[in-house]
């Protein structure tokens, strides 16, 4: 049964009817997800979705796998106790900008500090789409929607900012354009054991179109986009000759060949490098975007460590049974 | 020694500021008489501040335990010995001195500046206002320091012994043995030594310093309860309820479920739970309430049986997840140890004032099961309850404890593992029969499913649920029909849980009707009352939704109906409602306070005489 057929990607679908609007950069996340899952073999019994509320959040419903579609902005509560329960289970949650940082923003930051083994879809649209139209904490500032008609006065959260602020030892970036790279990056999430967090940048057609143009779009994206790879120098551009270096405390973009520029004075990225400095850096870039895993950190899991103690105290307890615990200590008998 | 043994109980009340080390010296005379064989019952009361001002009323804490030989139902009324180290313990008590009760008090604590920071107008011990009582003037402070000056601790240490000389001295009130509690002090500070001499030195002294004293009522045997054949333990409500769901865990074979959130009076129970990890019990100290009940939630779904405690602004806050495990119909058990509202209200006082909440408090028409606890010991079965009723009707339970029988204690019979009943968990196991919403003919439960099985598969969620599927429903008839399973799988539960029973007669002038934590109290003053031979019933509900089947007989051939409850008349409300052919009178008290047996009598002789 171990060298059970790889299932294909539609096999990880659900016979319901997919209702994301045409055009939606959901479709493609969705499609990404199965082609990972499917890639990693993964068995579906073994795969729970967990969501919240917002569009992103019916995600679950569209999984042929386990599937738990909770409320708005606690999937990372539910999502934590499946996987406490059942450590074997792979663990998702698929979560909007609105759900994961506004409503839900305590779960958000708590889960990502405890290092839990679960992988979150942050869908970035950067407005609220569920409810038609309103701003989200990840909009612009001067955002104008049907809730900021003269625009916002908030400064948006930067979920890179937030998450390596709270300790996360795997955030990554993706772009719902690029299904290719949605699933290496996802690949690399679920195999990474801690909490991971992927946001993906994602178009909302009907509210908030073309809000990630710029990274997104074939004409600009070359210059806009820094794709990140462990190991290697940070370069991009349609030549491939403009790179990143360090001055002082500040990222520069410089270009290969000017002012005396070489290949050894770009950065080599370090997704591994335990001080988070360059990574906070390089994930509240904004031009060019950092795309790719920007931090994957090894350390132990919450769940693991859960279990660990349980284990250890099992050994040490003078109790071995709960019978043992009840004529324990001060009883006194009646005959 | 010249020794009584004709007293069948007596009361006696530990006050002192609330660093003074009360509830200690309580616990350790009730840990001492529970192994004498006493039945006994104990009222912690303590300020929620960690350190209120020093001396003041506010910041008394109280120790009052109740034990005997029968009769010991509750905590009881007011003490027949009260312990009061300081002027603020002596006023915080003032107005609840029974007639001729013996008063001990530190008189090296009576200081002009502490008297008047108590609120006297003068020394108490000075004029005749205490002349009504036997009070003993011991110089608790100066004794104590005499006693162990030679051991080279700092002040601080020293002060601190204080509170085991009025052990002592109460040890030798009721000729209890010191054995036990130099046992305790010789392995909590095995690493301390000199600690430990210092407390049982002090307690020593106080009980020479009780033998010595002539003033003081000569000292009295308090012989052992008659009890079923069995092995005895003390336990307070919260503990209780712990070892409850671990038993519960057990016997319906599944992993235990924590996921919380602290606060107070609840937090005991994760205290407890914690320290037996080694039984396999998982436990998440969530960042909020709302996390702890949706971890509790997402633990029940992978196939945990899953627990949340909290107390009722916690309860609020975890309100939309109750909804969630109404809706996806998963097992839940949330417990609610009641204290004082509304909003933070009264953290360490006890109140009956989360029922409305419990039943009512979510949007839309959202049933669950409601259960509550009579008594501290009670609360090991109800755990159980409330767990086996989750499991195999596949709904949230809400069990109501309350603060007076959670820190409260009293004697459990233990119960080994054995002598409990299986729990039967809906699981599913037939593939072919099975969708994800196809319930049970005779419970209306829909199964409990665990990822990581092949061939089911599922989604569940918050969105309306699509009859036997369980696929999102926006049908107007589908609905109906399923608000109309829910209450009714809810309503089932009756066929599963026992009778109401009366304690008396069949036909009576009165029936006092009572919940949750104030049984024992109510039924002290009902049997006091029927054994004066007063045409009195009583009967007490531990299953507040559904009630049970025979409610309503019970409610029949009675005069007059009185709840008796610590709100403003919320269980009446709910009789009322579903009972609209009987008038159920009010006694209601919210004082934070639990009842007390005379002023129930003395409204019950009210209810019995008036015309």
């Amino acid at each position: 049964m171990e060298d059970a057929v790889t299932l294909k990607p539609k096999e990880y679908a659900s016979t319901q009817e997919v209702k994301w609007c045409p055009g939606c950069g959901d479709y493609a996340v969705l499609k990404a997800v199965q082609m990972a899952l499917s890639q990693l073999n993964i068995p579906k019994e073994k795969v729970t979705f967990v969501s919240g509320i917002g569009c992103s959040s019916r995600f679950p419903y569209y999984m042929g796998s386990y599937g738990f579609h909770s409320i708005h902005g606690r999937a990372p509560g539910i999502a934590t106790g499946v996987k406490i329960a059942n450590p074997d289970l792979s663990v998702w949650i698929a979560s909007g900008d609105g759900d994961s940082l506004a409503i839900g923003g305590n779960h958000f930051i708590h889960a990502i500090r405890r290092n839990i083994d679960i992988n979150l879809l942050l869908f970035n649209n950067q407005i609220y789409g569920l409810t038609k139209g309103q701003y989200s904490p990840t909009s612009e500032l001067g955002k104008v929607t049907k809730s900021s008609p003269h625009g916002t006065v908030e400064e948006p959260f930067s979920p890179g900012e937030l998450s390596i602020g709270s300790r996360s030892r795997f955030f990554a970036r993706v772009v719902d354009t690029d299904v290719k790279m949605m699933i290496e990056v996802m690949k690399e999430a679920e195999q990474h054991r801690g909490f991971s967090v992927i946001e993906i940048l994602q178009n909302c057609l009907i509210f908030n179109d073309k809000t990630h143009a710029e990274v997104t779009n074939k004409e600009t994206k070359a210059d806009n986009q820094l794709l990140l790879e462990h190991g290697k120098p940070m370069l991009f551009g349609a030549d491939n000759n403009k790179g990143l270096r360090l001055n002082g405390l500040d990222l520069e973009v410089v270009t290969l060949g000017e002012n005396g520029i070489s290949e050894e004075d770009i950065l080599v990225h370090d997704a591994e490098n335990p001080n988070p400095s360059l990574q906070f850096m390089l994930s509240n870039l904004k031009s060019p975007l950092a795309l790719g895993v920007i931090r994957k950190v090894k350390d132990t899991t919450y769940d693991q460590a859960l279990h660990d103690q349980r284990e250890e105290e099992k050994q040490k307890s003078k109790f071995k049974s709960l019978d043992d615990l009840y004529l324990s200590g001060n009883t006194f008998t009646v005959n | 020694m010249e020794t009584k043994t004709d007293v069948e109980s007596v009361i006696i009340k530990f006050a002192g500021d609330s660093g003074d080390g009360m509830q200690l010296a309580g616990s350790l005379f009730t840990s001492t008489t529970a192994n004498i064989g006493n039945q006994l019952a104990t009222f912690p009361d303590f300020p929620s501040e960690i350190r209120a001002p020093h001396g003041t009323v506010a910041g008394v804490s109280g120790f009052q335990i109740h034990f005997g030989t029968s009769g010991v139902y509750s905590p009881g009324d007011e003490p027949d010995v009260l312990i009061a180290m300081n002027p603020a313990a002596l006023k915080a008590n003032w107005t609840h001195l029974k007639p001729a009760c013996t008063i001990i008090v530190d008189v090296d604590s009576f200081s002009p500046k502490a008297i008047a920071k108590a609120g006297f107008e003068g020394n108490p011990l000075e004029d005749d206002s205490l002349a009504d009582y036997k009070v003993i003037e011991a110089p608790i402070t100066s004794l104590t320091k005499s006693s162990i000056a030679d051991l080279g601790l700092d002040n601080k240490s020293v002060v601190r012994c204080k509170n085991m000389f009025a052990l002592g001295m109460v040890f030798w009130l009721y000729n209890e043995p010191l054995e036990q509690t130099i046992n305790f002090f010789n392995k909590k500070f095995s690493s301390k030594p000199l600690i430990a001499e210092a407390n049982i030195t002090v307690m020593k002294t106080g009980h020479n310093f009780a033998e010595t004293i002539e003033a003081l009522p000569s000292s009295t045997t308090i012989a052992p309860a008659k009890k079923a054949p069995g092995t005895y333990r003390n336990m307070t409500g919260n503990q209780a309820t712990a070892w409850g769901l671990l038993a519960a865990a057990k016997k319906a074979n599944r992993d235990l479920f924590l996921g919380t959130y602290p606060i107070t009076p609840a937090t005991d129970i994760l205290h407890e739970l914690t320290k037996h990890k080694w039984s396999g019990v998982k436990i998440f100290q969530a960042e909020d309430e709302i996390a702890g009940i949706c971890s509790a939630i997402g633990a029940s779904f992978a196939g945990d049986l899953a627990v949340t405690t909290t107390s009722g602004p916690g309860m609020a806050l975890k309100t939309e997840a109750i909804g969630l495990a109404i809706m996806t119909e998963l097992p839940l058990v949330i417990v609610n140890v009641q204290r004082g509202g509304p909003s933070t209200g009264l953290p360490t006082k006890t109140e009956q004032s989360d029922l409305n909440q419990a039943l009512f408090g979510r949007n839309g028409d959202s049933p669950l099961v409601v259960l509550s606890a009579s008594t501290p010991s009670s609360c090991f079965e109800m755990a159980i309850e409330a767990s086996r009723i989750a499991v195999e009707h596949m709904t949230p339970v809400i069990l109501l404890t309350e603060s007076y029988i959670a820190n409260g204690s009293e004697p459990w019979k233990v119960k080994l593992i054995d002598e409990l009943e299986e729990i039967h968990p809906n699981t599913a196991d037939d593939l072919e029969s099975w969708s994800p919403y196809s319930r049970d003919e005779k419970t209306l439960a829909r199964k409990w499913v665990i990822p990581g099985t092949p061939g089911f598969e599922h989604r569940i969620g918050g969105l309306e649920k699509e009859d036997v599927t369980g696929n999102v429903s926006y049908l107007p008839e589908n609905h109906a029909n399923m608000i109309q399973l829910r209450d009714d799988k809810v309503a089932k539960v009756v066929d599963d849980i026992p009778l109401q029973r009366v304690k008396g007669e069949k036909a009576n002038r009165l029936l006092v009707v009572g919940w949750g934590g104030q049984f024992g109290i109510l039924f002290g003053a009902v049997s006091g009352l029927q054994k004066e031979g007063k045409d009195i019933a009583f009967t007490h509900f531990n299953y507040l939704h559904p009630l049970p089947k025979n409610t309503r007989e019970v409610f029949s051939n009675h005069d007059r109906i009185v709840v008796c409850e610590l709100n403003n008349g919320q269980f009446a409300d709910h009789l009322q409602s579903q009972f609209p052919e009987f008038k159920f009178e009010r006694y209601n008290k919210i004082q934070g306070l639990p009842f007390k047996i005379k002023e129930l009598q003395k409204k019950f002789n009210e209810l019995l005489e008036e015309k």
